[in-house]
């Protein structure tokens, strides 16, 4: 036996057994690696043996050279009558112009009924994107439904929040965040939705929507794991990194009587990133 | 014999053989790197496999349910059947979890096999006439690559997918008059609509592997109807193809090829783990991770998001999103300027003439130039899109990280650039002045005390002729 007409056998007798053995290891329950393994001696077998069989033990088929083109290429004549045969049937077609515009007309028609079940497919934005599901006197609350009070968080941490019945809400998510009260450089409106030095703003990214999830306490910074936007808690969530544009919606809030967090309102502005209605 | 009654029973009813014949008879060039075409068509061909598979157990709803599968330390918790089924797949399914990752791996080797089999066509030029179409069809699979791969990816509704997807929703968002009502259509409503899955699935199942098959076919169809290019060398010329004939050599080498991809793709599937979405844990809108990758192909888009400036700009009491330049019309352009790129060159050159010889690189230096410092731009930008891990990796501030890659994003593609331009030309000089091998000759000194001068013996005929 030549030595390659050897080397493609070994190959398929390896494929057969790794194969075999899948069966064996797959009646006993599977296990990925064992399967990797052994689809790639199997398959790989296959390969190699056929590759090395067209390269090396196929002496009789040598390199040919073809002309690239079959067909002759088309005369003038041809090229003329082509043309005047594609011209002749659109002349006859317009002929009849009334009819043709009808066509025209039921076309231009039917692309406008198209339109309808595209409509469907989504609903309408309206005013969708300037609201979220927090309201006045909506009581903020943890991912796990507990309502938040005023001791909830120590100074220099946070913690995400969400308007009571409403946890997991997309564009509801705020994070409330504590820092020592004089801290705050919030315009004066504003500095009263922050009681106690507990401020929130909107979780959303003004850049892509991300949900912010980096707190960096030292430096009072909100930061995107996404595009690395950065916030300044104490200035307002004003953007002082990265790509995001504008400053992090905040979220009136006031301490109730028992000490639990209320929303006053909604957000100061549309949360998430930018668009073209929007601010 | 069987072979013969069934050629018989075709040709009586298509008069097909002399067809046939001619077919057996194609021929292939042979060149290593004529093999990438082959390489991404592979891929596909598993990707199709075993996404029929995966198909059959995947549920695309995000309703949810309580996890009680067998990974403990996910026991109980609240997760979508999709991610459900996902994880049924990955840990239940028996094969499921080689399927899956194989599955993985296949769609990152079609990808990096197209864009490879790109690059070779570029630096060849053989997307010349008259072969603008096929390359016009591969940048639409290239688009539809990508696409076919980000709805694959946020299939399985964990909390990586889930945060792709909410970038690309605010992308389509940032869109000047339309982005609004656009994202609610196509994403059914505000993000996450529970339309979405549902949609993603028909996207990733049907719709782009239909438009994949379609444009393959005729990528194909024009391969074997114009054929395929080669480099010049002996015996060959521009009007003839020399090669290997299909039937049964090349057939049997490319089935071969074909088996020894499935043999590493479904070894990489068994052996090594990709997107365990056991770790990540389920979709939640209000956590991502971090760090958060996408996968390769999607690391240049990722890379100019997080490096574009902050720019947002407002007319009219409208706004025009930061998103809306690097997410939609800096790749726009790109892909525009890619998809025409064998017409502005023709252009530039006034070459109207039809080309089969496939270039070497340093024939065509200032396309050269060009590729070399697209390929520089897209490894920048792709860096910039894992800047925290490779600031974590280097221990410097990604804000200081993210400098030098602006100032690198536009000073390294220049120096390239102008780089391979001097290095193909100096090429392109020395093929045309060879410096020749000097003969050596044997001095010797004869009975009148002159020289003789004879050839050297050792030299054999062929290294006195080579340059």
């Amino acid at each position: 036996m030549k030595r390659a007409e050897r080397l493609v056998a070994i190959a398929f007798v390896v494929a057969i057994v790794a194969a075999l053995a899948l069966f064996v290891v797959y009646i006993r329950g599977g296990n990925a690696q064992a399967e990797g393994a052994l689809l790639f001696l199997a398959l790989g077998g296959v390969g190699v043996g056929m590759t090395v069989w067209a390269t090396r033990l196929m002496p009789r088929f040598r390199d040919e050279t073809h002309p690239r083109r079959h067909d002759e290429p088309a005369t003038q004549q041809e090229m003329d009558a082509a043309v005047d045969d594609m011209g002749s049937g659109v002349e006859e077609i317009r002929r009849r112009r009334f009819l043709s515009r009808l066509l025209a007309g039921a076309a231009g028609a039917l692309g406008l009924a198209a339109l309808i079940p595209i409509r469907s497919l989504g609903s309408a934005p309206g005013s969708s994107l300037f609201t979220t599901q927090w309201t006045e006197g909506a009581r903020l609350v943890l991912d796990d439904g507990s309502p938040v009070t005023r001791d909830t968080l120590e100074v220099g941490s946070f913690t995400t929040v969400f308007p009571e019945g409403f946890v997991g809400s997309a564009d509801s998510q705020a994070v409330l965040i504590r820092v020592e009260p004089g801290q705050l450089q919030l315009p004066p409106d504003r500095l009263a939705d922050a009681p106690e030095g507990l401020v929130v703003y909107s979780k959303i990214c003004t850049h892509a929507g991300c949900p912010l999830g980096l707190y960096l306490a030292e430096t009072h910074e909100l930061r995107c794991p996404c595009h690395q936007s950065t916030f300044d808690v104490l200035d307002g969530a004003e953007p002082v990194y990265g790509p995001a544009p504008r400053p992090l919606p905040q979220l009136p809030i006031e301490i109730d009587a028992d000490g639990g967090l209320r929303a006053t309102g909604d957000f100061t502005a549309p949360v998430g990133p930018s668009f073209w209605d929007g601010p | 014999m069987i072979v013969r009654r069934l050629i018989d029973g075709v040709d009586d009813r298509l008069d097909s053989t002399s067809f046939l014949r001619r077919s057996l008879h194609k021929v292939f060039p042979d060149h290593w790197s004529f093999m990438l075409g082959e390489l991404t068509l592979y891929s596909f061909v598993l990707l199709l496999l075993t996404g029929t598979f995966l198909s059959m157990f995947y549920v695309a709803s995000p309703e949810t349910t309580t996890y009680t599968g067998p990974y403990a330390p996910m026991a109980g918790r609240t997760v979508s059947l999709a991610y459900d089924s996902v994880m049924r797949i990955s840990l239940e399914v028996r094969a499921g979890l080689v399927m899956r990752q194989t599955h993985h791996w296949s769609a990152l080797m079609f990808m990096a096999a197209m864009v490879a089999h790109l690059v070779r066509v570029f630096f060849t030029g053989a997307f010349r006439k008259p072969r603008e179409m096929s390359w016009l069809i591969g940048v639409t699979m290239l688009v539809s690559g990508i696409g076919a791969g980000f709805t694959g990816y946020s299939l399985p509704d964990d909390l990586l997918s889930g945060t792709g997807l909410r970038i690309i929703y605010s992308a389509v968002l940032s869109i000047p008059l339309i982005g609004t009502w656009l994202a609610y259509l196509f994403f059914g409503g505000e993000f996450p609509a529970p339309e979405l899955l549902p949609r993603l699935f028909v996207m990733h199942v049907l719709f782009i592997p239909a438009l994949l098959v379609g444009l393959l076919s005729a990528h194909l169809a024009l391969v074997w109807r114009q054929t395929h290019t080669q480099f010049p060398g002996p015996g060959t010329t521009e009007e003839t193809v020399t090669g290997t004939p299909v039937w049964p050599k090349f057939a049997l080498k490319a089935i071969g090829l074909a088996f020894v991809t499935f043999g590493v793709l479904t070894m990489l599937g068994g052996l090594v783990q990709i997107n365990p979405i056991w770790l990540y844990g389920p979709f939640q809108p209000y956590n991502a991770p971090s760090p958060a990758q996408p996968d390769f192909y999607a690391g240049w888009l990722e890379g100019l998001l997080r490096l574009w400036p902050n720019w947002e700009f407002h007319l009219f009491g409208h706004t025009i999103g930061e998103l809306f330049l690097p997410a939609v019309v800096v790749p726009g352009i790109i892909f525009t300027v890619l998809a025409i790129w064998p017409f502005l060159e023709a252009r530039a050159k006034r070459d109207t003439a039809t080309h089969h010889y496939a270039q070497r690189p340093r024939e065509a230096p200032v396309r050269s130039a060009f590729g070399a410092g697209g390929i520089a731009f897209f490894v920048l930008l792709m860096l910039a899109g894992s800047n925290d891990v490779l600031a974590k990796f280097l221990q410097v501030e990604v804000d200081t990280l993210n400098t030098v890659l602006k100032v690198l994003l536009f000073v390294v593609p220049v120096i390239a650039g102008v780089l391979t331009w001097r290095i193909c030309r100096d090429l392109r000089a020395r093929d045309e002045r060879p410096i020749k091998t000097p003969s050596r000759v044997v001095f010797r000194r004869n009975a009148a005390g002159g020289f003789d001068e004879e050839p050297d013996p050792s030299t054999t005929d062929h290294e006195r002729t080579s340059p």
